[in-house]
């Protein structure tokens, strides 16, 4: 297996054209001159720290570290699926949920597939570990985080429906269930977008990165199925606990919705 | 017989019984809280105090049951199907009552996005009649309507009374609680009940 390695120096011609963005923003006074300079500053800087801490565990290959690694991914990803929502639950569940569930179906999926098709050797070889949970865990984080956002609002707006069932003597699941169902939709819609495109209209960058190291294209498919069935599995996964999570937390036991749970709404 | 001991909600703290076949109107100016009270009956918000049923603990009964026996009506009912008739479990046996209520026959296909504010004001109290509750608790049940399909309403919620329910008409209308109810609540600023003579 060869590929061909890129020195610092040879990225600079590239960034060039990021530098040509900036000026387009400039001449244009689109303003996005700073943002544009500021993200990509961040994108080396994060990338290149990333690099040489996979390095270290890669050497280390130490069940702790690559623990420690695998849950400070799960904390940044549990603050970016609070970040993404409208509605936020309050106290402990504000990050509680999300970073629940996604550590939930994330580890789950991964786990599934480091013992079973993978079996690496150690079976946590970091390796192999931590790119499969980062994939995972990019994905199970959009579907649950949209999956919340659309059942927050939806149960703010549909406040009137959901009330008239329960007032009817329905139970809490029932009278929440047209809205959970729109959640869960809104939640497995961009995997199964996502997987209804791969091939035609993009070339995944974990299929396009093994074939630029060298491997051949057909075997790089085959991990890129893998991997579309992992994140299929972790989103829908995911969504489902956070949806019916939230549902469970957004009323109680007598089977009351409960909107004063959510931060800066409190209905009488 | 419904019994509410010192039920507490927010700023509202009342006392008092229901009997079977008695009709209670509930008076006091927007906002004093009657819908609070009416909810909180249901079990609809977080309340304290001590209701019962024929005794019964209203904690003791699941609160899905408890609602289909206590049932509350919103002036404003909710509704969660795309069609009308997605809202009953029986509509067919609705339909005497619609019919009654002077809406067509087809009206159970009607999408609810076409419903005027007097339609759904209609339905909805159909839809909780359904029930055949001990309790009805009405909040402003006739706001939208005019006075034919008023006296109508009135006069099938008499016949339910006369069958044993109980009912608690939240109403602005003087003379509308003078004709249904045979005692009067009116609500005051601070939360508390006072009993009135009819």
């Amino acid at each position: 297996m060869t590929y061909i390695q890129l020195t610092y120096s040879d990225l600079a011609l590239p960034a060039l054209l990021v530098v040509m963005n900036g000026a387009l923003s400039l001449a244009l006074h689109l303003k996005l001159e700073r943002q544009l300079a500021i993200a990509s500053a961040r994108m080396v800087v994060q990338l290149v720290l990333v690099g040489y801490v996979l390095t270290f565990l890669f050497a280390a290959v130490s069940p702790l570290w690559t623990a420690v690694a695998a849950i400070i991914m799960v904390l940044f990803a549990s603050r970016e699926t609070v970040a993404r929502q409208k509605r936020r639950l309050r106290g402990f569940w504000t990050y509680g949920l999300g970073a629940g569930c996604t550590l939930l179906a994330a580890g789950t999926v991964t786990m599934f597939s480091l013992l079973t098709q993978l079996r690496p050797e150690p079976w946590y070889h970091p390796r192999y570990a931590l790119p499969l949970l980062g994939m995972v865990l990019g994905n199970t984080m959009t579907g649950v985080s949209l999956g919340l956002d659309v059942l927050t609002d939806g149960l703010v707006r549909e406040r009137a429906a959901v009330e008239a069932c329960l007032a009817l003597g329905g139970t809490r699941y029932q009278a929440m269930l047209p809205i959970i169902r729109d959640a869960l939709r809104s939640g497995f819609m961009p995997t199964i977008n996502g997987m209804a495109a791969i091939g035609l209209v993009s070339l995944p960058g974990m299929m396009t990165g093994q074939i630029l190291a060298g491997v051949e294209p057909i075997d790089a498919v085959k991990y890129q199925i893998l991997i579309m069935f992992l994140i299929a599995g972790g989103t829908g996964l995911g969504t489902l606990a956070a949806v019916i999570g939230g549902g469970h937390l957004l009323t109680d036991h007598r089977h009351r919705l409960r909107l004063d749970r959510i931060a800066g709404d409190a209905p009488k | 017989m419904l019994t509410v001991q010192a039920l507490t909600r927010l700023h509202i703290f009342v006392s008092f019984d229901l009997n079977d076949g008695e009709c209670v109107a509930l008076q006091g100016h927007s906002g004093v809280g009657k819908s609070l009270l009416l909810r909180a009956i249901a079990d609809l918000d977080p309340n304290e105090g001590t209701i019962k049923l024929d005794g019964i603990l209203r904690e003791a009964v699941p609160a899905p049951r408890w609602r289909s026996q206590v049932t509350y009506v919103a002036a404003e009912p909710g509704w969660w199907g795309d069609t009308v008739q997605e809202h009953f479990t029986e509509w067919d046996q609705a339909m005497p009552l619609v019919e009654r209520l002077g809406l067509p026959p087809d009206c159970g296909s009607w999408n609810i996005r076409r419903l005027s504010t007097g339609e759904k004001q209609r339905l909805g109290l159909v839809r909780a009649l359904m029930l055949r509750s001990r309790v009805l608790l009405l909040d402003e049940p006739t706001s939208a309507l005019d006075a034919t399909s008023t006296a109508t309403i009135e006069a099938i919620v008499a016949e339910r009374v006369s069958a044993g329910a109980g009912v608690i008409w939240s109403t602005h209308d003087g003379a509308q609680a003078r004709r249904v109810a045979s005692r009067l609540f009116v609500m005051a600023n601070g939360g508390r009940i006072e009993e009135h003579p009819i």
